[in-house]
């Protein structure tokens, strides 16, 4: 019986074969050889390519440990991440509530392409026009001034605010969108009936809607948090000399110092400690969902 | 509990009348099924009265107290919903206990609620399971508990058996019935089965296009339908067209039909007959008694339909199929193209205005 269920799975699988292979072939060679390779080189003295004399070493590894300046910079990242993610959920999931249960016909699909305009930019625009905005004399300032009847001075350039709502704004359609999924698959009548059995919509949000949108938000938040952690363009253009964070000092190691051994070490702590916190957390988030 | 009035109510959607000008008394304690075609307006009623809707004009009361502006969870009302709207996330216990625990009921009372609920719709052992781990019909126990926990003063029912099968369908109509007994509340039941609206309620509402057609217990509809269409919707009915003599039709080629009850009409006016199949019965020429007091007419069997206990017979007369129904007595069995006489009396005839 478990022989005939094996077999039957073999074939399943060999049928399936010509389906997956495209898809791995290519996460292969994009992914996989020269994730390899950087794996290789975080484990050199020197990138081989210079052609001076290289050994393997642990060094690079171990130069986290030795200055407190990468773990300091790692926890920010990592307190940036959760930041950023909370705000997306804050902004992103009642924009996803409105889309999937109060809007219908066109006015939703105009609402929709305007949380999806963001990724049809181009992500450097979308910070350098941030940075239009955010500066002394910008966008915001003049316009608060034109307003208000005193004299307020806003400049957000170069602070943690604006890096802030420059990753805010990149990241905040990946909560809209897997939200809107699960809380369109919300039948309307569930609603009802909690209604009808004198729930106020306070207490269905919390009772109902939140816990059967709960994949949606965990989701949401593994797309934002990881790339976050990892994130050096927001920070470096909207954060300037405050924008330091982890992303940037790996950043650094590949195109201003060439440290490639120790960027690609760097790299695979981050990796590591992400995966970590993700195992960590999922019995919690699988309970949740 | 208490009973519901419904005053005039109209309702549109855009330049689609849901409601138009509906008034009808829901007794305290009744058992009450609104009828009708899909788009009749029977469920934008029942919204109506549960408050998910608010009507354009007129008034509805529960227990006298207007509550047309109150929104539906004030209302006290239960409602349960055609897809049975069970919380995925909650057991069954949580389920049942939702309503009483958003009022922030004692836990222990809570607990105690649940279970007398519970052993009512006789699901005693579940409280344990997940809505999908019971059947349609487990289902349908569960939101029926559910709806029932909190006391509310009506019980809303929207199609409440529409997703069961057959069999389940006739076991839940019976145990719904027999709580809807036991606690005695004023339950509202939407459907577009006829069988289920006679079976199960003490008054029936037809509607159609948003209008009340007619309103009354189940046999008095059946037995003095006031309009064609309530006569065809809920059962069988033949119709006869002609021209009204008072006390029944004259057809086009002058056979007069009797009837023993209906509209006043003035001689004249155009008007039809309505008679139940099972009320005409069926004789063989040579077999037929005397026609004195009866509405007789001839025509031949075009075809017959066994349906174990009764058969039914499509008889031609005069370009008109009729419809009769007999029980099947083992012993008159008619073939298809044999001329027969039908005959009934006018009091199984209903007269009333051509539509």
């Amino acid at each position: 019986m478990a022989a005939q269920v094996a077999a039957a799975s073999r074939s399943g699988l060999r049928s399936a074969l010509p389906l997956l292979a495209p898809a791995y072939l290519w996460l292969t060679v994009a992914i996989f050889l020269p994730l390899s390779a950087m794996v290789f080189f975080s484990l050199m003295t020197e990138l081989p390519l210079s052609g001076k004399p290289w050994a393997f070493t642990l060094e690079n590894y171990t130069a986290f440990f030795s200055q407190s300046l990468y773990l300091t910079l790692l926890l920010a990242s990592l307190r940036l991440g959760l930041e950023v993610t909370l705000w997306c959920i804050i902004v992103g999931y009642p924009a996803a509530y409105v889309l999937a249960k109060v809007l219908k016909g066109r006015s939703r699909e105009a609402i929709f392409l305007l949380v999806i305009l963001p990724f049809w930019s181009n992500g450097l625009v979308r910070i350098f026009s941030w940075a239009m905005v955010l500066r002394e004399g910008g966008i915001l300032d003049t316009a608060l001034n034109a307003v208000l009847p005193f004299k307020i001075n806003i400049d957000l350039m170069y602070s943690y605010p604006a890096v802030i709502i420059g990753l805010v704004h990149s990241y905040v359609p990946y909560m809209v969108l897997t939200c809107y999924l699960t809380l369109q698959a919300i039948d309307d009548s569930l609603i009802e009936a909690g209604r009808s059995l004198g729930a106020s919509r306070l207490q269905m949000l919390k009772r109902v809607i939140i816990p059967l949108s709960m994949p949606g938000l965990v989701a949401g938040a593994a797309l934002i948090f990881v790339p976050v952690v990892g994130s050096f363009m927001e920070p470096r253009i909207l954060g300037g000399r405050t924008g330091t964070f982890y992303g940037t000092v790996i950043e650094d190691q590949f195109v201003a110092v060439f440290n490639w051994p120790l960027g690609a070490a760097l790299s695979f702590i981050l990796l590591a400690v992400v995966l970590v916190i993700l195992a960590v957390a999922s019995p919690v988030l699988r309970r949740a969902m | 509990m208490a009973g519901v009035q419904v005053s005039n109510v109209s309702r549109s959607f855009g330049a689609h009348k849901a409601l138009d000008d509906v008034s009808i008394d829901f007794a305290d304690g009744g058992f009450y099924a609104l009828l009708g075609p899909s788009g009749s307006g029977k469920t934008t009623l029942l919204r109506q009265i549960a408050g998910f809707d608010f009507p354009d004009s007129g008034r509805i009361a529960i227990g006298g107290e207007s509550v047309e502006r109150v929104p539906v969870e004030k209302r006290r009302i239960g409602m349960v919903f055609q897809n049975y709207a069970l919380f995925p996330n909650m057991s069954v216990a949580d389920n049942v206990a939702f309503g009483l625990s958003v009022r922030g009921e004692p836990k222990a009372v809570i607990a105690a609620e649940v279970q007398g609920a519970l052993d009512l719709v006789q699901l005693g052992k579940l409280g344990g399971r997940r809505p999908h781990q019971l059947s349609g019909g487990q289902r349908q126990r569960v939101a029926l508990a559910r709806a029932i926990i909190t006391k509310p003063r009506v019980l809303l029912l929207d199609e409440p058996l529409g997703a069961l099968d057959k069999a389940l369908r006739v076991g839940m109509q019976i145990e719904l019935k027999r709580i809807q007994r036991e606690i005695g509340i004023t339950t509202i039941f939407v459907t577009h089965d006829q069988e289920e609206a006679l079976t199960m309620s003490d008054r029936v509402g037809i509607l159609r296009d948003g209008k009340l057609v007619q309103e009354g217990p189940p046999e008095e509809i059946y037995n003095r339908p006031k309009s064609e269409f309530a006569a065809t919707f809920l059962g069988d009915a033949n119709i006869f067209r002609g021209e009204s003599t008072g006390n029944g039709i004259r057809l086009p080629d002058g056979t007069a039909i009797f009837a023993g009850s209906g509209a006043n009409l003035a001689p004249g006016a155009k008007a039809i007959c309505a008679v139940r199949p099972e009320r005409i019965r069926i004789f063989t020429d040579a077999a037929a008694p005397d026609t004195a007091n009866a509405n007789v007419l001839r025509g031949e069997v075009s075809k017959r339909i066994f349906a174990g206990n009764s058969s039914t017979y499509f008889v031609e007369r005069g370009g008109q199929m009729l419809k009769v129904i007999v029980q099947n007595t083992g012993v008159d069995k008619l073939a298809e193209g044999q001329e027969v006489v039908l005959r009934w009396s006018p009091e199984s005839t209903v007269l009333m205005a051509a539509s």
